[in-house]
């Protein structure tokens, strides 16, 4: 690691000297200035890590000298050093971005103290930069693929709604990508440092759903034994995705609309009421305003759900995007699975494009997956594909059992994975001892 | 052919631990050590506003007492040092350079109020005078605690670190290389 750099300001040689020597012997690079025009060529020079400044100088004083400092470089730590304290002086430097304040002489405990958590500080700054980067790198890191104008359009939607707090819902069939254009509202919006909580409405009992949702308290129901907080708790400053909101209870959608309302709700069992400040965004593949018309879902709560609603396209309504988002699964498959990218045989385009993709988006990756596990390069052919011939109808055997097939599925992978179980297991989606297991209770061999 | 080491007890007699330090700094440092006692004048060095002796003054006077060219000076002093910008200094040093000095006015116990103690005074003072010493063959200082090239503010941190070289600074020492 390089030593800091470190930029001494001061009119009295003695004192540049003396502090210079001082912090070469603690491993710092130093460079003096013995007024503020030096300073600032100094500072042409940079970066410096800390800049320590006295206050009082011939010339341009401290306080115009910082001025200009944070005008070149806006992350250097400027530390104020003066034998003239004042209160005055003092609350102006730091308004103006100053760490901190010393008078001379300093107890060399202090200014080394100083000095630490100065760099610390900056440390922390910097950190918080990277991760803050990384976060959004994160965030960003699936793709929403669209060549489509339709799927064009549904992303320029997203970005406007993003920077706004308003309720969202996403409509579309199954396998369509909402959750993933979820997440992209929620990493595109100010929430995005905080938590997206997403809960599956039709996945849970209804039973269990009020509890996911609200927490509950100890003892609230046989079998809490512990304090839970819930996912609208959990998702406080940032973003609660709630998938299948058309499947919820009407009890469920009375206690929803209460918590849209006042932002605050009570655990299960409590009756401490608390606040969560979340945005809603929802998913649905059922009609809601016909859920509304049948009495099946609140009117009341669905104006509140609804003000900003976006229709995601099914596959087969978008046959532009098909091949792009089957090379894009390509690539990612060949990466996990360690092999290269194979093409696509223009055989096998047809294939996809001619496939109606009634499972859509989801159906496609899980069609180039098996693909690339029996395909053996380097053109991914029409033969590898799931689809091949079907258009529709079923292309595996449909008298096999699910054990057979498991079986068969997971000698196919193994194999295209050299007999590596940890690359097996990844692209399985399965930790490494159930693929062992599964192994062992199939007679398979690595 | 290591510098040779000059230890010059500022006064007109050496203190009892004289040898221990000297052995001290023959255990850590390559080159022979001697010492003996000068007889310099620090009043110029002494500055009445703060009541203390210029650190660096005080090293440019002993430097005059160096004995040949290639040696290197180690100064030790009763008297309190300061540098302009700071309250105080334990000891001060030439990084890579030929002089040292280091003042043994805070490392005495009854400078905090409390009762002498010899022993703990030349803990200090042979740490100290190490850690000047070390500055003088080009060690900057150490993040390692039990490193005594570990910085030091307080007498407290002097207690605390150790009173010989890590491996790393002991290497550079050993080969003449800045660290």
């Amino acid at each position: 690691m390089s030593a800091s750099r470190i930029l001494i300001v001061d009119d009295e040689l003695s004192v540049r000297h003396s502090l210079a020597e001082w912090f070469r012997e603690d491993g710092f690079q130093v460079e003096t200035a013995e007024d503020g025009a030096a300073a600032l060529r100094a500072m042409d020079r940079g970066p410096y890590q800390i800049v320590l400044l006295d206050l009082k100088m011939p010339g341009m004083d401290g306080i115009e000298v910082q001025t200009r400092i944070r005008e070149i470089d806006p992350g250097a730590t400027v530390i104020i050093l003066t034998a003239y304290a004042s209160v005055e002086t003092a609350v102006h430097a730091l308004k103006l971005g100053a760490f901190d304040y010393v008078t001379k002489p300093v107890d060399p405990d202090d200014l080394a103290n100083l000095v630490r958590n100065a760099l610390q500080s900056r440390a922390l700054a910097e950190e918080n930069v990277r991760l803050r980067e990384r976060v959004a790198e994160l965030t960003q890191a699936t793709p929403i693929l669209a060549e489509s104008p339709r799927m064009v359009h549904v992303l320029e939607m997203v970005r406007t709604v993003a920077e706004t707090d308003s309720s969202v819902v996403i409509r579309g069939e199954s396998g369509t990508g909402k959750e993933l254009l979820a997440r992209a509202i929620h990493a595109q919006s100010p929430r995005r440092y905080f938590p997206l909580v997403a809960v599956n409405a039709g996945s849970i009992p209804e039973s269990l759903l009020e509890s996911e949702l609200f927490g509950h308290e100890k003892g609230a129901f046989t079998g809490a034994q512990y304090r839970r907080k819930g996912k609208i708790e959990l998702a406080s400053g940032g973003t609660l995705f709630l998938d299948e909101i058309g499947d919820i209870s009407p009890k469920t959608q009375i206690d929803l609309l209460r918590v849209l309302e006042s932002h605050r709700f009570t655990r299960l069992g409590g009756n401490q009421e608390i606040a969560s400040d979340f945005r809603l965004v929802c998913a649905t593949h059922r009609n809601l305003e016909r859920l509304v018309e049948e009495g099946h879902f609140r009117e009341d709560l669905f104006y509140r759900i609804n003000v900003f609603s976006i229709e995601v396209p099914p596959l087969r309504e978008r046959p532009e995007d098909i091949l792009p988002l089957a090379r894009h699964f390509i690539e990612q498959y060949a990466r996990a699975m360690g092999k290269p990218a194979l093409r696509l045989s223009p055989d096998a385009e047809a294939a996809l494009l001619g496939c109606r993709w009634s499972g859509n988006v989801r159906e496609l990756e899980n069609a180039v997956e098996r693909a690339m596990v029996v395909g053996k390069g380097p053109l991914l052919e029409a033969r590898d594909l799931p689809v091949a011939g079907r258009n529709g109808a079923e292309a595996e055997p449909a008298a096999r059992s699910l054990s057979a097939l498991e079986k068969e599925h997971i000698g196919r992978v193994l194999g295209a994975c050299d007999g590596n179980i940890t690359r097996a297991a990844k692209v399985l989606d399965i930790d490494r001892a159930t693929l062992y297991n599964k192994l062992k209770r199939y007679g398979l061999r690595r | 052919m290591a510098a040779p080491i000059h230890v010059a007890f500022v006064g007109d007699r050496t203190p009892v631990w004289a040898d221990a330090l000297v052995s001290s700094l023959a255990d850590c440092f390559p080159g022979p050590v001697r010492a003996s006692t000068v007889a310099a004048d620090l009043a110029p060095c002494f500055v009445p506003d703060r009541d203390q002796h210029h650190a660096t003054l005080v090293l440019a006077t002993l430097l005059r007492w160096r004995p040949d060219p290639a040696a290197k000076v180690l100064g030790i002093v009763t008297v309190d040092l300061f540098i302009p910008v700071l309250t105080f200094v334990f000891g001060l040093a030439q990084l890579d350079g030929f002089g040292a000095v280091v003042s043994t006015f805070r490392l005495r116990s009854e400078y905090y109020g409390l009762p002498p103690d010899e022993g703990r005074l030349v803990d200090r003072a042979i740490k100290e005078s190490v850690h000047e010493l070390g500055h003088a063959f080009g060690l900057v200082h150490c993040n390692l605690v039990a490193c005594v090239m570990h910085a030091s503010t307080s007498v407290d941190e002097v207690d605390v670190k150790g009173s010989g070289f890590c491996e790393r600074c002991e290497a550079a020492v050993r080969a003449g290389r800045r660290r």
